[in-house]
């Protein structure tokens, strides 16, 4: 083994992955060979340094960790799925770029220290997975959100903010579209609170396009802020639809502004 | 945790000094930062004497660490003719009664009260070596205690562990008012603020021209924020400017004999306040400021590999509402909260006239969703 190359390492993995067997975790997770079994089952996956996940190290508010994901390389990327291995619910998100940039912002809920992964598949069917460790005081999934606790989620809910910039922190992108959706994405893990979150996001463009679309679980924090971009300016106004796991509907009209 | 280098940068500020009472006491210099004896949960506190009767117990400038038994405070006690008065009671049970003895060593008046200057645990989880005596604190004050006091407790034996042992929150048990109070002989001025908290005091003792800014000052030190509201901290750090006060002692962060500690503070809050309005401003998130990181100065402070992450998680969000605009509903009505209750099953919407009416979200595309 100490003779193997780096590569010749990576080909077997990648063999034995393609033959239902599991990649080799960078992190050393327990949970992974679960996780893989139960996200990507027998489509091929391997460890990308090109999807980036940046997270700070520590969950200051475990209710509210920012993270950001942007994936590089020469593929289409067709999903990108966000997945915790130790949140009590793993996945987070799974976003359909479609016309937009790969990459997306958001604050998510951490219940313990864990691997943060984002997974890409590619045009190809293929799993491309990159990821962080977070580090955590505990509780992100299992406390009741800062609007539950003083009552105030229901005078606001679906109200939609956003805003489309000229630029983006982003080189690769002309534009950038950040959102709030007002929503207490009650985990059902606070006691007495049931499950209650927004499950479905879809942006349209003026001409009723579809620029990207967004599944959304109980881990996404509450009233979320996601950031979009895009290669060139979308042209509005902007539509948002969606509705959350009681089917309460959004749909809300974006002012693009000027071009 | 982030444990930055040490960095202590004195010997900077010449003590140039008009008042006789300090300059007495000024070739002191700043007391190294103590060093704890980890094995024997000894703090290793030292009185150093700002002006006569008037003295600070120096923490490290520094995260929460085992390293320093969690005491990055800055307490004090000022002596008058018939007793001591304590500024603040340090991280933990230990703490407190091992400042109790060191103030038994300096003198042999009794400990007459406590004052504490805000909510944070550093401030006041040292209570048990002061059971005794009446604890004060401001109204606001002793509520964010009862709130917190559980959290913190928490948080400190989560980072601190033995160090903490036997600590539990003993809350002040008398209201503070703000105002001028005779105590021994001396006048102390106790003047609330906000910003830093809801509610932060400063104590002046008048006759040496000492002040305990409190949380409202750091020195080389980024400003901790868990309950903070930059614009009315940067007001009230305005109004001490025009104090009559030549000492201005930090809560966290080395104790010279200056009033330069104001104004890092002020001049750090100010830099964190266009940062951040120009970030939202910008598009950007947590993960963009967190990447370009502080200025070089800043840097150079205690705590900022790990300060600076929390300011963002704890502020960022107002700056980033505030740059986001309404939008409106596109079933004619703007309240979310109504169109979002109703059920809209096949509605025609009314309100994006000329928008195209494509909606799927009854039946999104799975394609490829492995769920």
């Amino acid at each position: 083994m100490a003779a193997a190359t780096q590569s010749a390492l990576a080909a077997e993995a990648a063999a034995a992955n393609a033959a239902g067997g599991i990649a080799e975790d960078p992190f050393g997770s327990l949970q992974w060979p679960d996780l893989q079994r139960e996200f990507f089952g027998q489509a091929p996956v391997e460890f990308d340094a090109r999807v980036q996940v940046r997270a700070p190290a520590f969950a200051e508010d475990p209710l509210n960790v920012p993270l950001s994901v942007a994936v590089r390389g020469p593929h289409e990327v067709m999903q990108v799925t966000v997945l915790v291995d130790r949140n009590p619910i793993r996945r987070v998100l799974d976003y359909f770029p479609v016309a937009a940039v790969p990459g997306i912002a958001l604050r998510f809920k951490l219940e313990q220290a864990s691997p943060v992964r984002a997974a890409a598949r590619m045009a190809n069917g293929r799993w491309h997975i990159g990821g962080t460790w977070v580090d955590s005081s505990g509780g992100g999934c299992t406390l009741p959100g800062a609007t539950r606790q003083d009552g105030s989620w229901s005078q606001q809910l679906g109200e939609v903010s956003a805003r489309l910039f000229d630029s983006s922190p982003d080189p690769a992108a002309a534009a950038r579209l950040r959102l709030r959706v007002m929503h207490p994405m009650d985990t059902g893990l606070a006691p007495g609170i049931p499950a209650f979150y927004l499950s479905r996001l879809s942006l349209r463009d003026g001409q009723g396009r579809e620029l990207l679309r967004l599944q959304t679980y109980e881990p996404v924090s509450e009233n979320p802020v996601f950031s979009f971009d895009f290669a060139q300016r979308p042209q509005g106004p902007l539509r948002l639809v969606g509705s959350d796991n009681n089917g309460n509907r959004i749909d809300r009209r974006i002012e693009a502004g000027p071009a | 945790m982030n444990i930055p280098p040490k960095w202590v940068g004195r010997g900077l500020t010449a003590f140039v000094l008009l008042v006789a009472a300090v300059a007495v006491f000024a070739q002191a210099g700043p007391a190294s930062t103590s060093t704890v004896d980890v094995k024997a949960f000894d703090y290793r506190l030292q009185a150093r004497a700002l002006a006569e009767g008037v003295y600070v117990v120096e923490g490290a400038n520094a995260d929460f660490a085992p390293a320093n038994g969690c005491n990055i405070i800055n307490t004090g006690f000022i002596v008058g003719s018939d007793g001591v008065l304590v500024v603040n009671t340090g991280p933990s049970r230990r703490y407190g009664e091992q400042l109790r003895t060191l103030i038994r060593r300096v003198s042999d008046l009794p400990v007459k009260q406590v004052i504490h200057l805000n909510q944070h645990p550093d401030y006041f989880l040292g209570n048990q070596g002061f059971a005794d005596v009446p604890r004060l604190a401001t109204a606001s004050t002793r509520g964010g205690m009862q709130r917190e006091a559980r959290a913190y407790e928490d948080n400190l034996y989560r980072i601190c562990g033995d160090w903490m042992t036997g600590t539990e929150a003993l809350l002040p048990n008398q209201n503070l008012q703000p105002g001028a109070m005779q105590f021994g002989g001396r006048e102390i001025e106790l003047l609330e603020f906000s910003g830093h908290t809801a509610s932060d005091l400063v104590l002046v003792d008048r006759r040496s021209g000492v002040a305990f800014a409190g949380g409202l000052v750091f020195r080389e030190r980024v400003p901790t924020t868990p309950h903070a509201d930059i614009p009315r901290w940067l007001n009230s750090l305005e109004k001490i400017r025009s104090l009559k006060a030549d000492v201005i002692v930090p809560s966290h962060g080395p104790v010279l004999l200056d009033r330069e500690a104001m104004a890092q503070t002020q001049a750090y809050l100010q830099w964190l306040d266009s940062r951040l309005q120009s970030a939202a401003a910008q598009g950007q998130d947590i993960n963009d400021l967190l990447r370009d990181g502080l200025p070089l100065i800043y840097r150079k402070w205690a705590a900022a590999g790990s300060e600076f992450t929390r300011t963002l998680t704890h502020l960022f969000a107002r700056y980033e509402s505030q740059a986001l605009h309404p939008t409106k509903a596109c079933n004619g009505s703007n309240s979310g909260a109504n169109s979002a209750a109703l059920p809209q099953n096949g509605t025609t919407v009314t309100g994006c006239e000329g928008m195209a009416q494509s909606m799927s979200v009854e039946s999104p595309n799975h394609r490829g969703n492995p769920r």
